[in-house]
């Protein structure tokens, strides 16, 4: 668990959480909390559950046991950036109006965007170095230029928590680094971020917490405790199989 | 010897009696002329999102889902086109209900509930109509009649125009977030499930309109094929709209003097035309089209 444990608003607290498909953990039993302006990679090797539990964290998918409760965060609050590989990049979509609908929660899927708005999406997609690109369909993006208009939705959402999902996947270097200052950015202004992520150098370098996820939580803390040698190979020995007839489980929700 | 003047006296009244006196002429033209520009106002945006949704063959099928409502309709009531839409529209929306009901509630995806619901109640209504009816009838549920369009019709088809417009104005933001980018929607509880109902609502809608004009088997025709064609043409959701209904509206002028001067039946000839602009579409379209895929002109300098 993280040492610290405020009680702060834009804390996310996990008790005994089970997310699964068809009766089948893929998340088993996680317990802890994501303190409030906390820096938190989840590692884990594929097939992990990492993908599920920023789901479940969203509140997108109904847990097979246990809670998430969040203190003073409405969904509006969660920003969610899902894996590259879930968008449809051919969409007949501008740049400019990526990062508008970062403004969800203040027009609903109706409202209309006030220049206000216009001008701090505007304003997003220069931080993320995409200034002059706001007519541009999306589909003529590279990837990582894309990645940059997926941020700058975020920036512009404003979000108390952050979630990201695999963000620097396919990323050269230096789009990596430029984004890795965002989040530091968001992390300095005492907003709570949680990453998945693969780059384990990455996590050790830039990322104070990590939890380690092999379905079961393996470790959960500071990231110096929890990526160790000793750890990281008992995450990858139970990451394995998925049993078509495993009995049910019993042990207690409150665990 | 005849003069300039003459000549271009003459090519002007013969480009008269071709364009435009079938419709200053005949009041059953100048009906099916309106009906014909209102449905290209529903229908063309509709076919794009449909299209954008890669919706486009769950479109046909709903279409052959609202025979069996037409069928009922036209035992109960006869031949009258109200009646035939009313039932039509019922038939419909329970099959798209209960195909994004199933959706939703099992692991069936939504284009195979949409063909078992839709054989089901196309099987039926074939059955209805033949035992009750005649051929001509079936024929005419079958292919529709726009010049047969009666005060009637025409206000029921501008009605679900006047409807379409703005729901979809409603349900624009969120319907094209979930095309391109679902979680995002999910995530921000853009209300997905719903918006996706009210789209169905709004395509059956469309499709009854078309029915009327055009019959169960082609109502989708005008729908999707300007749509496809639009793609060709406009790289914005906007544009693309705008050009579906320019060109489902010119497929509906086209058709209708076709019909008229060659006396073929409305319906296929109006979907003939939108197939026409379609096929020229691909083949010469400034975007993505073969003409410019085979000649595609020296590349830029960035």
């Amino acid at each position: 668990m993280p040492t610290e444990q405020p009680k702060g608003v834009g804390q996310l607290r996990v008790h005994g959480l089970t997310l699964g498909y068809q009766r089948h953990p893929a998340v088993h039993h996680v317990n802890g909390v994501f303190a409030s302006g906390s820096l938190t990679a989840v590692v884990g090797p594929n097939g992990a559950g990492k993908s599920t539990l920023l789901k479940g964290l969203m509140g997108l998918i109904r847990p097979l046991a246990g809670r998430v409760e969040s203190f003073g965060l409405a969904p509006a609050d969660i920003a969610y950036l899902p894996q590259l590989a879930e968008i449809d990049r051919t969409f007949p979509v501008s740049v400019l109006e990526t990062a508008l609908l970062g403004h969800w929660r203040r027009t609903g899927s109706f409202g209309a965007y006030t220049s206000a708005m216009v001008s701090s999406a505007r304003a997003a997609l220069a931080t993320v170095g995409l200034a002059g690109f706001e007519r541009r369909p999306i589909g003529s993006l590279s990837v990582g230029q894309f990645q940059r208009a997926l941020f700058a939705r975020a920036l512009v959402h404003d979000a108390r928590l952050i979630l990201l999902d695999e963000p620097f996947t396919a990323l050269d270097e230096r789009t990596t680094h430029d984004l890795l200052g965002l989040i530091k950015t968001w992390h300095d202004q005492g907003r709570t971020v949680v990453a998945v992520l693969h780059d384990l150098e990455q996590v050790r370098g830039h990322f104070p917490d990590t939890l380690l996820l092999a379905r079961e939580l393996v470790a959960w803390g500071p990231t110096v405790d929890t990526l160790t040698t000793a750890n990281l190979s008992r995450a990858k020995a139970m990451a394995e199989a998925w049993d078509e007839h495993a009995a049910e489980c019993h042990r207690g929700a409150a665990a | 010897m005849t003069s300039f003047n003459e000549i271009v006296l003459a090519a002007g009244s013969g480009a008269y009696a071709l364009l435009i006196a079938p419709f200053s002429e005949f009041a059953f033209m100048r009906r099916g002329l309106v009906a014909c520009l209102a449905l290209a106002m529903g229908c063309g945006p509709v076919g794009v999102l449909l299209v954008l949704r890669r919706m486009s063959l769950m479109a046909d099928a709903m279409s052959h889902a609202v025979l069996p409502g037409a069928a009922v309709a036209y035992v109960l009531f006869g031949l009258s086109l109200p009646a035939l839409g009313g039932g039509g529209l019922i038939a419909g929306l329970v099959v798209a209900v209960a195909a994004g009901l199933i959706t939703r509630a099992t692991s069936l995806r939504e284009d195979a509930s949409f063909a078992a619901l839709t054989m089901i109640s196309l099987a039926a209504g074939v059955l209805i109509v033949s035992v009750r009816g005649g051929g001509i009838d079936l024929l005419h549920v079958l292919f529709g009649a726009i010049l047969a369009v009666d005060d009637a019709s025409l206000i029921l088809i501008a009605t679900i125009t006047t409807l379409t417009l703005p729901g979809l104005a409603l349900i624009y933001r969120p319907l094209v977030v979930e095309c391109f980018d679902p979680a995002f929607l999910r995530a921000v509880r853009g209300g997905g499930g719903l918006v996706h109902l009210a789209f169905l609502v709004l395509v059956v809608l469309n499709l009854v309109a078309g029915f009327q004009a055009l019959g169960t088997l082609m109502a989708v025709g005008l729908m999707m094929l300007p749509a496809a064609a639009a793609r060709f043409w406009a790289l914005e959701v906007g544009s693309q709209a705008a050009v579906a209904v320019i060109g489902a509206f010119l497929a509906g002028y086209g058709g209708l003097l076709l019909s008229f001067h060659a006396d073929l039946p409305s319906g296929p000839a109006i979907i003939l035309v939108a197939g026409i602009f379609y096929l020229l579409s691909m083949g010469l379209g400034r975007y993505d089209s073969l003409r410019t895929r085979w000649f595609p002109g020296r590349h830029l300098s960035a």
